[in-house]
């Protein structure tokens, strides 16, 4: 039995990890400075090395977070590409949320007044 | 025998590298963050251990999804950190405490977990920050990383991973030296970095879980991953790390200190020191 989805979120399963390995596996030769600067020379040219599908590469040349979810990339490797651009995870988190990054920002700091009887367990 | 002296948990959040890095750790921002290891730095030093063994969970430094195990016990004479691609400092390796390895790894295979061993193996920020906040002067311990998969589902379940940690605690109990160890479970709690739910907190149920880790320790065990994702963000599901850290300590534990502060970065942060009594 299918569990139901959770609204807003895609689980990294065998689906999504078999559909995102070129774009994953680009993004985890982030790793290597020398690497990130290939990339930063031709993006164009280094995408076509790891052999990204056209919605990979449409959504790395849109700087586009969800498309890049809904392409099989997983944030963890993710995360490398968006540091490339000087990107961190609040900016990751306003663009997904439609956000600005102080709107996403104070969001976080009032998740502090969450109340006890909101308590679901 | 080696003894257990107890567990300490913490969240692993990469900003808190660069936070260290830049020296703000008495900022506003992050004093309340920073302030929580204080009580822990003086248990430590009273009790001393001479091993950590830590569960974390790895985030594309070691490994990739070419191969991508569940369970991976670390056996390497010593433990580098190294460029993540993020930005944050790589810090300094740390040594390896063979014996323990392979005694773990041998106890666990007996006790039908079949894991993967590894003689080299990367460390990244969810082991080499813990070490740090924990002894921000220098690592005098030597470790045992166990690496659970938290990148690729399907994950190990709850139960799955408190059976594992139980397993670690009595290999750790049956460990012919007369080491203290302690047990460390990196990551958490609540949060959720990707998709349209990013920034995901669940306090409730954060401030549970870490009661019960000191009164019913075995409660989250009967969540499956998918509501534990439901309840704590896609990567909140890191309180795997936490549970099997508890497992490990056997019988009851005292609670030495105890923090928890909403946000860091995207993170709801815990840290949690229970001595084993």
């Amino acid at each position: 039995m299918a569990a139901k989805p959770i609204p807003g979120t895609t689980l990294f399963d065998g689906n999504q990890a078999r559909k995102g390995y070129a774009l994953n596996k680009m993004c985890f030769s982030f790793n290597s400075a020398d690497n990130r600067a290939a990339f930063k020379a031709d993006e164009e040219a280094y995408m076509r090395s790891y052999g990204l599908d056209a919605p990979q590469a449409e959504a790395i040349r849109t700087r586009n977070v969800l498309g890049l979810l809904a392409a099989g990339g997983n944030v963890y490797y993710l995360a490398k590409f968006a540091g490339i651009l000087g990107l961190d995870v609040q900016d990751l988190g306003a663009a997904q949320t439609g956000m600005s990054k102080e709107d996403f920002k104070a969001m976080l700091v009032r998740q502090n007044e969450q109340p006890e009887s909101a308590a679901v367990y | 025998m080696a003894k257990i002296i107890g567990g300490l948990t913490t969240s692993h959040v990469p900003a808190i590298g660069g936070a260290m890095a830049r020296g703000v750790q008495n900022e506003p921002y992050w004093k309340p963050f920073f302030d929580g290891y204080l009580p822990v730095h003086k248990w430590l030093d009273e009790v001393k251990p001479d091993v950590a063994v830590v569960f974390y969970n790895d985030h594309g430094l070691n490994f990739f999804l070419d191969k991508m195990p569940t369970f991976a016990v670390g056996a390497a004479p010593e433990y580098h950190n190294a460029d993540e691609g993020w930005g944050i400092p790589t810090l300094a390796p740390a040594k390896g405490n063979l014996d323990l390895s392979w005694h773990l790894i041998q106890h666990l295979v007996d006790r039908e977990f079949d894991i993967v061993t590894c003689q080299e193996m990367l460390i990244d920020h969810a082991v080499s920050l813990p070490l740090k906040l924990f002894w921000p002067n220098g690592c005098p311990v030597t470790i045992v990383p166990i690496c659970i998969n938290t990148v690729q589902f399907p994950l190990p379940s709850a139960k799955r991973c408190y059976a594992l940690g139980k397993a670690v605690g009595e290999a750790i109990a049956s460990w012919d030296s007369d080491k203290k160890v302690v047990v460390i479970g990196t990551g958490g709690l609540s949060h959720q970095l990707d998709g349209e739910r990013a920034g995901f907190i669940n306090k409730p149920f954060d401030l549970k879980f870490m009661d019960s880790l000191v009164n019913d320790p075995e409660w989250a065990t009967k969540y499956s991953i998918h509501e534990l994702v439901e309840k704590t963000g896609t990567q909140g599901v890191e309180l795997l790390m936490w549970l099997a850290t508890r497992a490990a300590v056997p019988g009851a534990v005292r609670k030495v200190h105890a923090n928890y502060h909403i946000p860091i970065s995207n993170t709801a942060a815990g840290l949690m020191a229970l001595e084993a009594v």
